[in-house]
């Protein structure tokens, strides 16, 4: 038998079209850009910044934005605003991340398990989903959160527990198809089991959804931090984070409106960069559009 | 137009393409879609455009339609129709002329049709589109046409929803759109290729009729000599992008001058009607003998009343010795491909009995079957979704050896033997299926069949997806494996043609039963059942020439329609 030479140029990751694709959303490179200045800056800011976030100075309270070396101003304690939103920062957005892992994970285990097994499992797992689903999330979180003691951790596992169902359902539905494609029957034929076949043959297929999913969950995990923070059952002062932020500033508005603005800048600059990645993850892994 | 084309001498050319060369974006795997193509369409004629996927047919009959995608121009070159050039002709004047003087019928008639439009509307549609006629003319035009296709009740097929209609009739309804507004031109691209073998005779014989009763001029893209030979009056065949050979289709078919059209004619399949000369001589015991076996489908539920009993396979029995192959046939819902999957326990029988080996496996769960697996393997028809995308060529083929215990290593160079048995080079162990063409990739997948040496191959409509050429070389490829290994293959096709090249023995399976059995010189010159002479009779280029045009033939083909329609 003749040999039949393959095409031997190997693919190298950029020229992936799906990565193309991402590269000409201008939005999502934005959002990755915004998302990377404010990591850097809130791993690395609080160092560079001249005053601890717990450091008061009752001599300056209250001062406006750029006097002096307040960069934000200082909040009614004398407070450096700068570093205690930067060290906020950190907790907002690890608890964000580690919320958006935990729920991705768990989402994926019921989606999977539930697509691939299918049967009164899956009813069962899909219908747990549409439980959970009924319930209004906030008023969920909130009595969870009113009961439990509030800690970063606590607060993680509040926000994850409540906001893995939709990545269960994208990863059912998306299991449910793969497991009637023909490699799926060939990994049956060569007698791998049910386990093997949902982890390494059907997991891998799916990641996109998964991702997609992801990047629009943390947006909401920074969402509903503040949500929960800022009334007053979430991360407790005197450890810095968005929400809280934003709760101190409540009686202030009127007089010090940078108390307020400056957090809710950088809540919504989170949001809308992880919405803007999301979005742009979708146009570039959604296999069904698939014009060049 | 004021300068009409010298090389169009005559008054009878309907459609004449000139130096046609469609440039692809850059960095697709060649610069020309097209290159170069000239054919003139004579007036009154079926010409035929045939060649492999990727040959740039269906490119050019786009391009006639001003239906390229946006990332694709005709970059040089003339299409002439009524001395009117349609490259770069204004999108507006080429609507006006789709479907008015050109129109044409696609590959899949499910897709093409409107799912939430009525049959009567959607060729409504067409006359309205072009401002032809009153709403009451054009739904009495629209009925007439239903019934020039030959489909049955008119008036009542003017209100069914596509999905309610078989892929003939839907077809049919492809065919009446096309016809609204008498087109001198028709253009079908593969028409008949998602059909069966009866479905797709009817059609062919119905677009010929028609295509006489108007005098139209038909440019048929196929990819099958057989379809050739059936219909054609003149042949273009195309071969990457160019076009290596044109003539009548008795020139073509019988004196092909190109390399390419020479080869691409002894590829196809023909049914030989010889029976196959065994591997080896036959052992008395049979390795895999089935009896009486039963699968029915059953969806809703029985509760509300909804539920629908489909019997998929319904008492198949047969046997068949070690080294042998045997061919299951039949059309679409014939339960062939249900049957390949019982024997191979994806899906789990109703009653029967399936002996491998002596030992009944139809009654064992899935865990007791596990170790019986290797045994029984499995060549699955497509060859783009039957390998993980995600993995590579290596992976897929150790998987399954490494999941039963073999050491890693050893699986790793067995793998790398059998890519090299089946004709890849090594370099294929790291590569992802995605590198890979259709052949190739059906010997991957014949590569992970083969990993365990097997004692039962099941190959389900293993080579339907392929290019005749290639086609030709996975049947050669499996029936070298058969004479070295011994295996027995139980071989699952829809194409009469295919199955006479490779088995020993050929059952033909209708609704779920196995109608008729036997060699393939009975099943091919002396077919005991009607169901089989039905199917033989229907095989494409396998009948005398002339036979086509006896008178009656049309009327023949129109009862067999109407007994479709009441199945």
């Amino acid at each position: 038998m003749t040999a039949i030479a393959a095409n031997l140029t190997p693919a190298r990751w950029w020229h992936n079209r799906g990565v193309r694709r991402f590269m000409r959303h201008h939005l999502a490179l934005l959002g990755i850009a915004m998302i990377a200045v404010l990591v850097l800056a809130c791993v690395f800011g609080p160092y560079a910044l001249p005053y601890d976030s717990l450091h008061i100075d009752l001599r300056a309270r209250f001062a406006p934005p750029l006097s002096g070396h307040h960069y934000f101003g200082t909040d009614p304690l004398g407070r450096d605003l700068a570093v205690r939103l930067l060290m906020a920062g950190r907790v907002s957005l690890l608890v964000g991340f580690s919320a958006m892992l935990l729920s991705t994970l768990i989402g994926t285990f019921v989606g999977v398990t539930a697509g691939y097994r299918g049967g009164w499992i899956g009813a069962a797992l899909m219908r747990t989903v549409d439980g959970f689903l009924s319930f209004p999330s906030i008023f969920l979180v909130l009595a969870l959160a009113a009961t439990l003691r509030p800690s970063p951790v606590m607060i993680t596992i509040i926000i994850a527990v409540t906001s893995w169902m939709e990545v269960a359902r994208i990863v059912e539905a998306e299991v449910r198809s793969l497991r009637e494609r023909e490699f799926v029957h060939a990994a049956r034929m060569v007698g791998l089991s049910g386990r093997h076949i949902m982890l390494r043959e059907i997991l891998p297929n799916a990641t996109g959804p998964i991702i997609v999913a992801a990047s629009l969950t943390v947006a909401r995990a920074i969402l509903l931090e503040a949500y929960i923070s800022f009334l007053g059952y979430g991360i407790q002062p005197p450890l810095p984070s968005w929400g809280n932020m934003l709760n101190g500033a409540q009686q202030y508005l009127a007089s010090a409106p940078w108390l307020a603005i400056i957090p809710g800048a950088a809540i919504t600059i989170a949001v809308t960069s992880f919405n803007f990645i999301g979005d742009g993850l979708r146009d570039a892994l959604d296999v069904r559009d698939d014009h060049i | 137009m004021a300068s009409a084309p010298q090389t169009v001498a005559s008054e009878d050319v309907a459609l004449s393409v000139r130096d046609l060369t469609v440039s692809l974006p850059a960095g697709m795997e060649r610069v020309h879609a097209v290159e170069n193509v000239s054919f003139d369409l004579k007036r009154g004629q079926i010409l035929c455009i045939i060649g492999e996927s990727g040959s740039g047919k269906s490119v050019t009959a786009n391009a006639i339609m001003g239906l390229l995608p946006k990332t694709i121009r005709a970059s040089s070159g003339a299409i002439f129709l009524e001395g009117t050039n349609l490259v770069g002709l204004s999108s507006d004047r080429l609507r006006d002329l789709r479907g008015r003087v050109v129109s044409m019928i696609f590959q899949d008639p499910l897709s093409a049709l409107n799912p939430l439009m009525t049959v009567g509307e959607q060729i409504e549609e067409v006359m309205a589109a072009h401002a032809v006629g009153s709403p009451k003319s054009r739904r009495s035009r629209a009925i007439d046409l239903l019934s020039e296709v030959g489909l049955p009740d008119p008036q009542l097929m003017y209100h069914q929803y596509p999905f309610r209609l078989s892929g003939g009739q839907r077809q049919r309804v492809m065919i009446a759109m096309a016809l609204a507004l008498e087109p001198a031109i028709l253009i079908a691209d593969e028409p008949t290729t998602a059909l069966d073998v009866t479905t797709q005779a009817q059609i062919l014989h119905l677009i010929r009729d028609i295509q006489r009763r108007k005098g139209m001029s038909v440019m048929f893209i196929t990819h099958d000599f057989g379809v050739v030979a059936e219909i054609a009056d003149a042949v273009v065949v195309m071969e990457k992008g160019r076009c290596v050979e044109r003539g009548s289709a008795e020139q073509v078919l019988k004196s092909p001058s190109h390399l390419y059209t020479r080869r691409l004619i002894a590829a196809v399949p023909h049914l030989t009607g010889k029976d196959r000369i065994p591997a080896e001589a036959a052992a008395q015991a049979s390795i895999l003998k089935v009896e009486c076996l039963v699968k029915t489908y059953r969806s809703g539920s029985p509760l509300f009343r909804t539920q629908r009993i489909v019997p998929a396979v319904n008492g198949v029995t047969f046997d068949l010795a070690p080294g042998r192959t045997l061919g299951v046939v039949g059309e679409s819902g014939s339960g062939k491909s249900s049957l390949g999957r019982l024997l191979i326990k994806l899906l789990d029988s109703d009653s029967g009995a399936i002996l491998f080996e002596g030992r009944d496996v139809a009654e064992l769960s899935e865990a007791q079957f596990r170790p019986l697996r290797p045994k029984i393997q499995m060549i699955f028809q497509d060859p783009f979704a039957s390998l993980n995308p995600r993995s590579t060529i290596g992976q897929i083929l150790t998987v399954g050896p490494i999941a039963h215990g073999v050491p890693h290593k050893e699986a790793c160079e067995q793998a790398r033997e059998l890519l090299s048995h089946v004709g890849l080079d090594a370099g294929t162990f790291g590569r992802y299926p995605h590198e890979f063409s259709g052949g190739q990739r059906q010997r991957i997948g014949i590569a992970r069949a083969l990993m365990f040496k097997p004692k039962l191959l099941i190959a389900d409509e293993a080579v339907s997806a392929l290019d005749v050429s290639i086609q030709a070389q996975i049947l050669k490829l499996l029936d070298q494996i058969q004479r070295e290994t011994g295996v027995s293959m139980v071989f699952i096709t829809h194409d009469l043609r295919v199955a006479s090249q490779i088995c020993d023995e050929i059952a033909v399976m209708h609704r779920g039963q196995i109608v008729e059995r036997g060699p393939p010189s009975q099943i091919f010159l002396d077919p005991k059942s009607a169901y089989t002479r039905e199917l033989v009779a229907a095989i494409p280029g396998e009948q005398p020439r002339g036979a086509r045009a006896l008178a009656g033939v049309n009327e023949h083909w129109r009862d067999i329609a109407k007994n479709e329609e009441r199945l």
